[in-house]
C-alpha cells in the first residue's frame, strides 16, 4: 500500500527464444511493492519492456487464483517459488526481501520441453489422461445419485486426490523428472471409488505405460514432489499407484502390455 | 427493429422438453459420422458438449486457446451446482428450481429455458457421479447438500470449496476419453479469429495457432460457441486473465445478434485493489457474510487504522439502511451500498474497500469456530493481502465476475446465424438479468450434456448442406482479414501499451456502466469509448511477430474487441429506462434504494444486430410469463 | 511372458524391483550382522560360526548364487533407473534448492549405492576368496582380524559402512513405499524403524574394525 516501502530487487530471469534455440539468463532490476504478486512483477516489467520496444517476457498464467494450474516458474530453485501449499500465481512479493537476487527459471523436464522463456509444453500430462485417466460413461443413462452410497472418509480422500491441478511442479521438482504424483493422483482416486472399479486394472496399466512413453523418469522417493506441490498431493498416492500397478500386473488377464 | 422468434415449444411447461424431443428429427447413428461440428471452448459447456456429440459418434473438433481443456475458467467456481433432487426432503421441486431462477433474474429470462435447465438439473448430478466426480457426502454415504442464495431449500451439491473444478475434470475426462478413442480431435492454443458463414449458416471458423502465429481454417456442417463471458472487459475482474469475449463478438459481426449485453453481476465480497500493478480481482466466498460485520468510518477521509477506530464512529451501513436483512443483503444491494460509501469517502482509508469485521463473532463463538468455518478463507486472505483477518478486520470491495448477457440464442440454443450454437455463459438465456449462485456450472453443463446433443442433432437433419471446404471463398475473405487485423495491429507501433488502453477501459465501464449507472454518465462513456477506441487503433503499441507465440497480440485483439462490446454495453444499458437485476440506474429506484422494474416497457430481450462499428440496431423478444407471475423481488 | 518382461522394465516395474530385491539384501544384511557379531566373542566363537558354515556348505553355495542375482540386479537395476532418470531431466536448475524439499539421504542412492559395490567387490576379494579358494586350512578369523587390524583397511570399511546406512535409511522405508506398503497410521513407525535398523547396522559393522584396530588385543 505505502510507495515507500518498495522492495528493490535483481532478477535474473531465463529467456529463450524458441523451443530450438539456446537460452540464457537475462538481468533485470525491479521495484515493486510487497503486497504485487509475483506474477503482477512480471507484468510490470514486461509493460516496461514493451514501452521500450522490446519482446516482454513469456510466461502462462491464467485463473491467478492457484486452480488452473497454468502458471508455475522455478523460483530460486523451487517451484511455486519457496511458499508450501501456493501456486505462483499466489506467491505474494512480501516474502522475499529487499535487495535480493531471484532467479527465475522454466520448469525444467524431457517430457516439458520450453516453448518459449519460461513457457513450457505440458500436454503430455493430457495424454496420459486420454489414455485412461477417466470412467467410460457415456452422457444419459447412469443411474440415480444417490444409488451408489460412498462412505464419506473415502470420498474425502478421493477428493484429496482429484484437488491436482495438473500444473506440472511435480515433474518440475523431481531431480528425475517423474510424472508419480500427477498419474498416481488421478488412479488413486478413481481406485477409491465404486464408479472405477471395473476399469481399475486397464487403467492403471494403460496410464503408467503412456507416462514411460514420455520420458518421466522413475520415481526414487525423494518425495521432494509432495513438498512443492500447490495443493499438498500426498506421496501415499503414489505407493497407492505402485500397488494398483503391481496388482494389475498379477492378476489382469491382459498379456498384451 | 425486428421481432425475434424463440421457437419455445407450445404446450404446458412440463412437458414442452418432453414434446420437443419427441418432435425433433433425429440423425441416423451411420449418418453422423458424416456430419463435422465444431466446439469452441472446452469449459464445462463445451468439454461436456463435445463428449457427448463424440460419443453420439459425430465428427467433432475442438478448439481451445489454453495448453489444455483442463484450465478453463470453470475451474475457479468455487460454491457449488444447484439441483432440484429433492434430496434433502425440504420441499424442492423443479417448479421450484424454475421460480427461484426466475425470480432470482428479475423476470427477464425466458420461462421454458429455465424450465427445461431446472428439468435437467437432477441428471447432471446423476452423471457427474457416475463419472466419479468426489461430492461431498454424508456419513450414511449419500450426498449432502448445503445452501445457498435465493432460495429457501437445500440443493447445492458441492465438492469442498472446488466443485467448478471437480466439474470440469468430469467433463475434461469424458472429453479426454473421446480424444483418446479420436472420436473427437482436440486443437488446444488456438483462438478462434472470426465465424465463417456460407450461404447464411455457419460453416467454419478461422483461427490462430497462438504457438506459430500460423492463421488456420476449419470447416464444419455446424459451429458450437462455449467461450465464456466478458466481464474482463472492466480489466479488473474476478475473471481469468485470458477470459475473453473475441469469439462471440466476432460471431456478433457475421451475423449473430448480442443480447442484454449490459447485465452484468458484481459480486459483492472481493479483495480490494493493492496498488497500480493489479492485474485481477480475488473472489472471497459470499458466506463470509454470515459472519461478517461490514463497517465503514462515519467520518470522511478517516485514516486511522480499524482498531483506533471508536464503536461509535464506525457506520455498519448494510445493518443501518436493511435491518432486516441486514450482511446479509442480496448480493447487489451489498454491492451497491458498498460503492456508495466509498464514493462518499468514506471508504477505508478514504479509498475503495470496506471493513468486513469478525471481531464479534470471534468474541461470539470462539476463535476456534470461525476457523473451522472459515479456516481455508482466512489463510488465502492472509496469504495474499499479508493480514491477519483473525486480529485485524478484512477489506473486501465489489468486482465483476459474471456477464448475464451473451449471444442470443432461441429454445434450441441456436443464435441468429442457422448452424451457430452457443452454450454456457456465451449465451444471454437462463439468468435473466441476475445469476443466482451455484446456477452457472448447472447451465453449462445442462446446454453441453443434455440440450445441444438433441438440439444440433434436429438442425442437421432438417437441412440442407452444400460441399464447402476451406478453399471457399468465404473462407478466404475471413482469413484475409484476419491476418489484415494482425498486420495492422503489429504496425501501429503507438506509445501506449494494451495493458495500459485495456486499464483505461476499465475504469471508464467501471465508472460508468458498473454497479450504478444513469444517463448523463452512460451518454458520456460512449464519447470516451469511441475516443479510446480511436486512440487504440493510433496509438497502441503491438510488440513482437505475427508469425510467433506473441501474448501482447493476443491481448490486443482481445481489448480491440472489448473497445466495441463496452460501446454496446453502454447503449444497451442506456436503452433500458428501469433498473432490473444487475443493471442498476439510478433514475429507477424505489424511495429504499431498490432496483424498480417497468415491466410494461421493457419486459423484453433486447438483441442487438451489429451494423457496422459503433452502430447497432435493436431487436426484441417479448418476454411472456404464461405459467408465473410478474412480482416485484422483496428482501424485506 | 513377454507382458512380464515389459512390466519389470517400466518405470514402476524397475522400482519394484528395487524395492524386492532390497528388502532381501535388508533381511541378508542382519544374518550377516548377526555372524559378524560373534568375533566378539573371540577365535573359539567366530569359529564355531564358521564351522557352521562349514557344515552347510552346499546350502551356503545355493545362497550365494541366488544372493549374487539379487545383488546383481539391485545393482544393474539401480544403475539403469538411475541412468534413466538423468535423461528424463537434461537440463538442471542453475540454483539448487534441493535441500527444501528432500533429503540428502533419497538424493544421493546412487552415490551411497556406488561406494558400498566398490567396498563389496574389495571385500570379496579380500574375504571371501581366500577364504573360499585359498585351499586347505583356512582360518576365516585370522583373515578378518587380519584385515581389520589394517588401518587402511578398516577406515575404508567403516566409512563405507556409514554409507551403507545412508543409504539403508533411504532405501528400507522407500522400499515399503515402493510396494504401496504406506498408511497414514503407520508409515512413519517404518520410517522409525528404518532409520533404527540402518543406524544399528552401520554400528554393527562398523564397531568390528574399531574393535579390532583399537581395542583387540590391547
Amino acid at each position: 500500500m505505502n510507495n515507500n516501502m518498495k522492495l528493490n530487487l535483481k532478477l535474473k530471469i531465463w529467456r529463450q527464444s524458441s523451443a530450438k534455440s539456446v537460452g540464457s539468463f537475462v538481468d533485470y532490476k525491479v521495484s515493486v511493492s510487497p503486497d504485487a504478486s509475483f506474477l503482477e512483477m512480471l507484468d510490470e516489467i514486461n509493460n516496461e519492456l514493451e514501452k521500450n520496444n522490446q519482446d516482454p517476457i513469456v510466461f502462462e498464467s491464467d485463473c491467478r487464483e492457484g486452480i488452473c494450474g497454468t502458471c508455475g516458474l522455478v523460483i530460486n530453485g523451487e517451484p511455486h517459488g519457496p511458499l508450501r501449499k501456493v501456486a505462483t500465481c499466489q506467491l505474494h512479493m512480501r516474502n522475499f526481501k529487499d535487495g535480493q537476487t531471484i532467479w527465475v527459471e522454466p520448469f525444467r523436464a524431457k517430457a516439458f520441453p520450453v516453448i518459449k522463456d519460461l513457457a513450457v509444453d505440458r500436454s503430455a500430462f493430457d495424454k496420459i489422461i486420454q489414455a485412461g485417466g477417466y470412467i467410460s460413461v457415456n452422457t444419459g443413462g447412469v443411474p440415480d445419485a444417490n444409488s451408489i452410497p460412498i462412505a464419506k472418509d473415502i470420498a474425502s480422500e478421493a477428493f484429496d486426490s482429484a484437488a491436482c491441478i495438473g500444473c506440472g511442479a511435480c515433474v518440475a521438482a523431481c531431480k528425475n523428472s517423474s510424472a508419480m504424483l500427477f498419474v498416481s493422483a488421478k488412479v488413486t482416486q478413481f481406485a477409491l471409488l465404486p464408479q472405477g472399479q471395473p476399469e481399475r486394472q486397464q487403467r492403471v496399466e494403460a496410464m503408467v505405460a503412456k507416462m514411460d512413453e514420455f520420458g518421466f523418469g522413475s520415481c526414487s522417493n525423494t518425495y521432494a514432489c509432495e513438498a512443492e506441490c500447490p495443493k499438498g498431493i500426498s506421496v501415499r498416492n503414489i505407493a497407492r499407484l505402485n500397488h494398483e500397478y503391481l496388482s494389475a500386473k498379477v492378476k489382469s488377464t491382459n498379456v498384451e502390455v | 427493429m425486428g421481432i425475434l422468434n424463440s421457437k419455445v415449444p407450445a404446450g404446458p411447461i412440463e412437458s414442452k422438453w418432453t414434446n420437443h424431443k419427441f418432435n425433433m428429427k433425429l440423425v441416423n447413428p451411420s449418418n453422423k459420422r458424416k456430419y463435422d461440428i465444431i466446439v469452441v471452448g472446452t469449459g464445462l459447456a463445451g468439454a461436456s458438449a463435445a463428449a457427448t456429440l463424440g460419443e453420439l459418434g459425430y465428427k467433432v473438433k475442438a478448439f481451445s486457446f489454453h495448453d489444455s481443456p483442463r484450465r478453463a475458467h470453470s475451474i475457479a467456481a468455487q460454491g457449488g451446482i444447484n439441483a432440484s433432487k429433492n434430496y434433502q426432503n425440504d420441499g424442492d421441486s423443479t417448479f421450484r428450481l424454475f421460480y427461484d431462477t426466475i425470480k432470482g433474474g428479475d423476470f427477464r429470462s425466458r420461462e421454458a429455458n429455465v424450465y427445461r435447465l431446472a428439468e435437467v438439473s437432477g441428471n447432471i448430478i446423476d452423471q457427474c457421479v457416475a463419472q466419479g466426480v468426489p461430492f461431498a457426502r454424508e456419513y450414511g454415504g449419500l450426498l449432502d447438500n448445503r445452501s445457498f442464495g435465493g432460495a429457501q431449500v437445500s440443493r447445492t451439491f458441492y465438492a469442498r470449496g472446488q466443485t467448478g473444478q471437480q466439474l470440469l475434470l468430469g467433463a475434461y475426462s469424458a472429453l479426454s476419453r473421446q480424444i483418446g478413442k479420436g472420436a473427437v480431435e482436440m486443437y488446444n492454443r488456438r483462438e478462434m479469429l472470426d465465424l465463417v458463414v456460407v450461404d447464411g449458416q455457419a460453416r467454419g471458423i478461422v483461427v490462430r495457432n497462438l504457438l506459430t502465429g500460423e492463421i488456420e481454417k476449419y470447416s464444419a456442417h455446424a459451429v458450437v460457441l462455449a467461450t465464456g463471458g466478458y466481464a474482463n472487459i472492466f480489466y479488473l475482474s474476478t475473471n481469468a486473465m485470458n477470459s475473453n469475449a473475441t469469439a462471440i463478438w466476432r460471431a456478433h459481426k457475421k451475423g449473430a445478434y448480442f443480447a442484454n449485453p449490459c447485465y452484468t453481476q458484481i459480486h459483492p465480497t472481493c479483495l480490494p485493489l493493492h496498488g497500480d500493478s493489479q492485474s485481477k480481482l480475488t473472489l472471497m466466498s459470499e458466506s463470509l457474510r454470515n459472519d461478517g460485520r461490514v463497517w465503514v468510518p462515519k467520518k470522511k477521509d478517516d485514516n486511522r487504522s480499524s482498531n483506533q477506530i471508536p464503536e461509535e464512529e464506525r457506520d455498519y451501513y448494510l445493518e443501518r439502511k436493511y435491518p432486516s436483512y441486514g450482511n446479509l443483503s442480496p448480493r447487489d444491494i451489498s454491492s451497491r451500498s458498498a460503492k456508495e460509501v466509498c464514493d462518499e469517502g468514506r471508504g477505508v482509508n478514504g479509498g475503495e474497500a470496506v471493513y468486513l469485521d469478525f471481531a464479534d463473532a470471534i468474541k461470539r463463538l470462539g476463535k476456534k469456530s470461525i476457523e473451522e468455518k472459515y479456516g481455508n478463507l482466512f489463510d488465502m486472505y492472509q496469504n495474499i493481502t499479508g493480514e491477519n483477518p483473525y486480529e485485524v478486520p478484512m477489506k473486501i470491495y465489489p468486482a465483476p465476475h459474471y456477464v448475464m448477457g451473451g449471444l442470443w440464442v432461441d429454445y434450441n440454443l441456436m443464435s441468429t446465424v442457422p448452424g451457430l450454437f452457443v452454450l454456457g455463459e456465451a449465451n444471454f438465456s437462463d439468468h435473466g438479468a441476475n445469476r443466482l449462485g451455484a446456477s452457472a456450472l448447472m447451465q453449462g453443463l445442462a446446454d453441453g450434456y443434455f440440450v445441444i446433443p438433441y438440439t444440433i442433432g434436429d438442425y442437421l437433419a432438417t437441412n440442407k448442406f452444400s460441399a464447402v471446404s476451406t478453399n471457399h471463398d468465404e473462407f478466404k475473405k475471413s482469413e484475409d482479414g484476419v491476418k489484415e487485423q494482425v498486420k495492422k495491429l503489429l504496425s501501429i507501433k503507438g506509445k501506449m501499451t494494451v495493458d495500459e488502453i485495456h486499464k483505461k477501459l476499465g475504469r471508464l465501464m467501471w465508472n460508468k456502466v458498473g454497479m450504478a449507472r444513469n444517463e448523463k454518465g452512460l451518454k458520456e462513456v460512449i464519447g470516451e469509448i469511441k475516443e479510446l477506441r480511436e486512440e487504440f487503433w493510433k496509438n497502441v503499441n503491438v510488440v513482437g511477430k505475427a508469425d510467433d507465440l506473441n501474448q501482447t497480440l493476443e491481448r490486443a485483439g482481445r481489448v480491440a474487441d472489448y473497445l466495441e462490446l463496452g460501446e454496446l454495453m453502454a447503449t444497451d444499458a442506456l436503452k433500458r429506462n428501469e433498473s432490473c437485476g444487475g443493471h442498476f440506474r439510478e433514475e429507477y429506484q424505489t424511495e429504499e434504494g431498490e432496483a424498480k422494474r417497468d415491466d410494461e416497457n421493457y419486459r423484453y430481450v433486447a438483441a442487438w444486430e451489429y451494423e457496422n462499428a459503433g452502430k447497432w440496431n435493436l431487436n426484441k423478444e417479448q418476454l411472456e410469463f404464461e405459467f408465473l407471475h410478474l412480482a416485484q423481488r422483496s428482501y424485506k | 511372458m513377454s507382458w512380464f518382461w515389459q512390466s519389470v522394465n517400466s518405470s514402476v516395474g524397475k522400482k519394484i524391483v528395487m524395492a524386492f530385491t532390497g528388502i532381501l539384501l535388508v533381511v541378508y544384511l542382519v544374518i550377516h550382522l548377526a555372524g559378524n557379531l560373534t568375533l566378539y566373542g573371540g577365535e573359539k566363537a567366530f569359529d564355531s560360526y564358521a564351522g557352521v558354515l562349514e557344515v552347510i556348505k552346499p546350502l551356503i553355495r545355493i545362497i550365494e548364487v541366488l544372493l549374487a542375482l539379487v545383488f546383481i540386479f539391485h545393482i544393474f537395476n539401480g544403475i539403469r533407473v538411475w541412468w534413466g532418470n538423468k535423461k528424463a531431466k537434461p537440463i538442471d536448475y542453475a540454483v539448487n534448492a534441493k535441500s527444501k524439499n528432500s533429503t540428502l539421504f533419497s538424493r544421493t542412492m546412487i552415490h551411497t549405492g556406488v561406494i558400498v559395490l566398490i567396498f563389496l567387490v574389495l571385500h570379496l576379494v579380500t574375504i571371501w576368496y581366500p577364504y573360499n579358494a585359498g585351499g586347505g586350512e583356512v582360518n576365516l578369523y585370522k583373515i578378518v582380524s587380519g584385515r581389520f587390524a589394517d588401518p587402511i583397511y578398516a577406515w575404508f570399511y567403516i566409512v563405507a559402512m556409514a554409507l551403507l546406512g545412508f543409504h539403508l535409511n533411504h532405501g528400507f522405508q522407500s522400499a515399503f513405499q515402493t510396494l504401496g506398503w504406506n498408511h497414514k497410521k503407520y508409515f512413519s513407525l517404518i520410517q522409525t524403524i528404518g532409520t533404527i535398523y540402518a543406524t544399528l547396522t552401520a554400528i554393527g559393522f562398523a564397531s568390528l574394525p574399531i574393535y579390532f584396530l583399537y581395542f583387540h588385543g590391547r
